[in-house]
């Protein structure tokens, strides 16, 4: 195909300038993450003057690290579980039903996307405690529990939507042949359709685990010390009289992983999943 | 998004088939599916954001948070307040209002722009695509904390990279900058927001220029048109679709941002960077004075509506047209 020059001087300015601004702060962050804490107290330096491992030991010290990752992890998984389930149901109904109010069902659960989080941080705050005084016990204040049903809702809207339109790509032949076949409707749903937008619920699954696994506004009110997450509990380091950098890039690095890696594995499933849903 | 309410149109005149047998529970069924999601919805975002529009009717200090059926009502007071543009809090507001239109100008802007061209220029097969792809798309994967607080390592005045490489490297300063306190905030703010969110409409533009057949450029290029042509008359006009709601999305996304200047500069952020989610977070939580808190983010709620409805418009107008 015939390329004129310039764009070919264009595509070397595009991917050398943005591989440099992608770059630079992930070569600090690994860099510095193996640094004696003198090498990031003064002057910047390209280089540690000792690469030391030792930043990754002591970050499990200085804060709870290993307690805020496994809050992380937990709600996360979990939350990620029940937005996907609940998003395929939903798709599902959005995508093969035509029912009085599916208008007005999308239309509302697309433009809670559009609340700004301040408005219904304080408002969700005191709903918690009042259930909980309903209940006589801590359930949803601060709680494991309450921050999986806050984080699963955010993700909920954009999941319905991309699924729906992902399912709406599927030729409802399938379904009614399984239909035919004797199966129910939702039998129908988890054996021939749901197999053949398995593209589509990886994309939705990597989106909601990511959604959870970033949130901090939610995070720094609904949390205790015993359920902080890796989002708050990260700050830690940088709160304190003295700055830990070496450290503080150790454990973004090490919260990082695994995140980047399901990411970048998955990546092919998330330009699909949107392919099918965002751009249609 | 609405927009993307079209998604099933494509089979909306068509009857969905009925299962004779059980007409009552097929009626039913769509219901029992969308139960768990309208009770969610319901639970965190309709009842919490009703509930947050009374609260800005209601005069909820420190004094009544622990009882807050018990706080005076307060009429249009918050709202009075909120703008009336000659006392301090109208005037901050105003101004937090100011820097987040600019902050999101930019910030989308440039995202689309670099997200256009990286896609672009990987669209054609090379050796070393998929590698760029994957690296291109690593910052939108990090977590937003960890990312933002290497960036605020980047930008200390002492030992950070960036004035490291303005002074000692390319001598282009004779003294190192404060780059998060003071009018350097308001940059720091927009290039660290941008090199988390470019990647995400790089994804988008990408997705999208994957659904353009082959066969659309190739009848192009014997016709003589060059890269440059091409892009512009057939890539242009086939992402529009996709545009209109990347442009949407990273809108909203940019003029709520909270966890950016929050991670980079804490609870209270300088001045030139006093976005509005965390101007709001910052009379709601740390000046306890929630009634007003929840006036500004409805005006921000109503701005955001207002926008996003004309702009709906705007776009499936131009597109019935086209």
């Amino acid at each position: 195909m015939h390329e004129p020059r310039s764009f070919r001087v264009f595509r070397v300015v595009v991917v050398a300038g943005l591989g440099l601004f992608t770059l630079v702060p992930l070569y600090v962050m690994v860099t510095s993450a193996l640094k004696p804490l003198g090498d990031v107290q003064g002057d910047f330096r390209w280089w540690p003057t000792h690469p030391t491992l030792r930043p990754f030991v002591d970050i499990w010290s200085t804060v709870p690290l290993a307690r805020y990752f496994i809050n992380s992890l937990v709600v996360c998984l979990v939350a990620t579980a029940f937005s996907v389930l609940i998003a395929i149901f939903a798709a599902y109904a959005v995508s093969r039903y035509r029912f009085r109010g599916r208008r007005a069902f999308i239309g509302t659960v697309l433009s809670t996307q559009m609340f700004p989080g301040i408005l219904f941080l304080l408002p969700l705050f005191l709903i918690f405690v009042n259930i909980d005084k309903q209940l006589g016990f801590t359930f949803l204040y601060q709680t494991r529990v309450g921050l999986i049903v806050t984080y699963l809702t955010f993700s909920l809207p954009f999941s319905i939507w991309m699924l729906a339109s992902y399912l709406d790509g599927i030729p409802r032949d399938l379904d009614e042949a399984a239909k035919v076949d004797g199966c129910r409707a939702l039998g129908a749903l988890f054996r021939v359709v749901l197999p053949a937008a398995r593209p589509g619920v990886i994309a939705v699954a990597v989106y909601a685990f990511m959604t959870a696994w970033g949130e901090l506004l939610f995070a720094s009110q609904m949390t205790n010390d015993a359920t902080k997450t890796l989002a708050i509990g990260l700050q830690n380091y940088s709160t304190q009289i003295n700055v830990y950098w070496n450290q503080v890039m150790a454990a973004s690095l090490v919260v990082s992983v695994p995140v980047v890696v399901g990411f970048l594995l998955l990546q092919k499933y998330l330009v699909a999943g949107l392919t099918a849903g965002a751009v249609k | 998004m609405p927009v993307t309410t079209t998604p099933t149109s494509r089979s909306a005149g068509t009857v969905p088939p009925v299962h004779r047998r059980r007409p009552d529970w097929n009626r039913r069924t769509p219901y029992l599916l969308i139960l768990a999601a309208i009770l969610l919805e319901l639970l965190i975002h309709i009842v919490p954001m009703l509930a947050g529009i009374w609260m800005s009717f209601i005069k909820l200090n420190q004094f009544f948070i622990a009882n807050w059926s018990k706080a005076p009502g307060a009429g249009l007071g918050n709202y009075k307040i909120a703008v009336d543009f000659s006392t301090p809090i109208g005037r901050a507001l105003l101004h937090s209002f100011t820097v987040t239109c600019l902050y999101t100008l930019i910030v989308v802007g440039l995202s689309w722009l670099f997200g256009m061209s990286a896609a672009a220029v990987l669209q054609r097969g090379f050796r070393g695509r998929g590698g760029l792809r994957t690296m291109f798309l690593v910052p939108y994967s990090l977590p937003i904390y960890a990312g933002v607080i290497t960036w605020s390592f980047m930008l200390q005045r002492d030992n950070g990279l960036v004035n490291h490489v303005l002074v000692s490297d390319l001598h282009l300063l004779d003294h190192p900058p404060f780059w998060l306190i003071g009018n350097n905030a308001f940059v720091s703010v927009a290039v660290v927001a941008l090199w988390r969110s470019w990647p995400f409409a790089f994804l988008m533009i990408m997705a999208g220029m994957q659904s353009i057949p082959d066969e659309v450029y190739e009848a192009a290029a014997t016709d003589g048109a060059n890269v440059w042509k091409q892009l512009r008359y057939i890539t242009l006009g086939a992402l529009r679709p996709v545009n209109v709601v990347l442009l949407l999305m990273l809108f909203l996304w940019t003029f709520n941002d909270f966890n950016t200047p929050f991670v980079l500069f804490g609870p209270t952020p300088p001045d030139s960077a006093d976005l509005m989610s965390i101007h709001i977070y910052d009379n709601s939580f740390v000046n306890w004075n929630f009634g007003l808190g929840a006036a500004m983010s409805v005006l921000l709620l109503l701005f955001l509506l207002v926008v996003t409805g004309a702009y709906l418009l705007i776009a499936n107008r131009r597109s019935r047209r086209a």
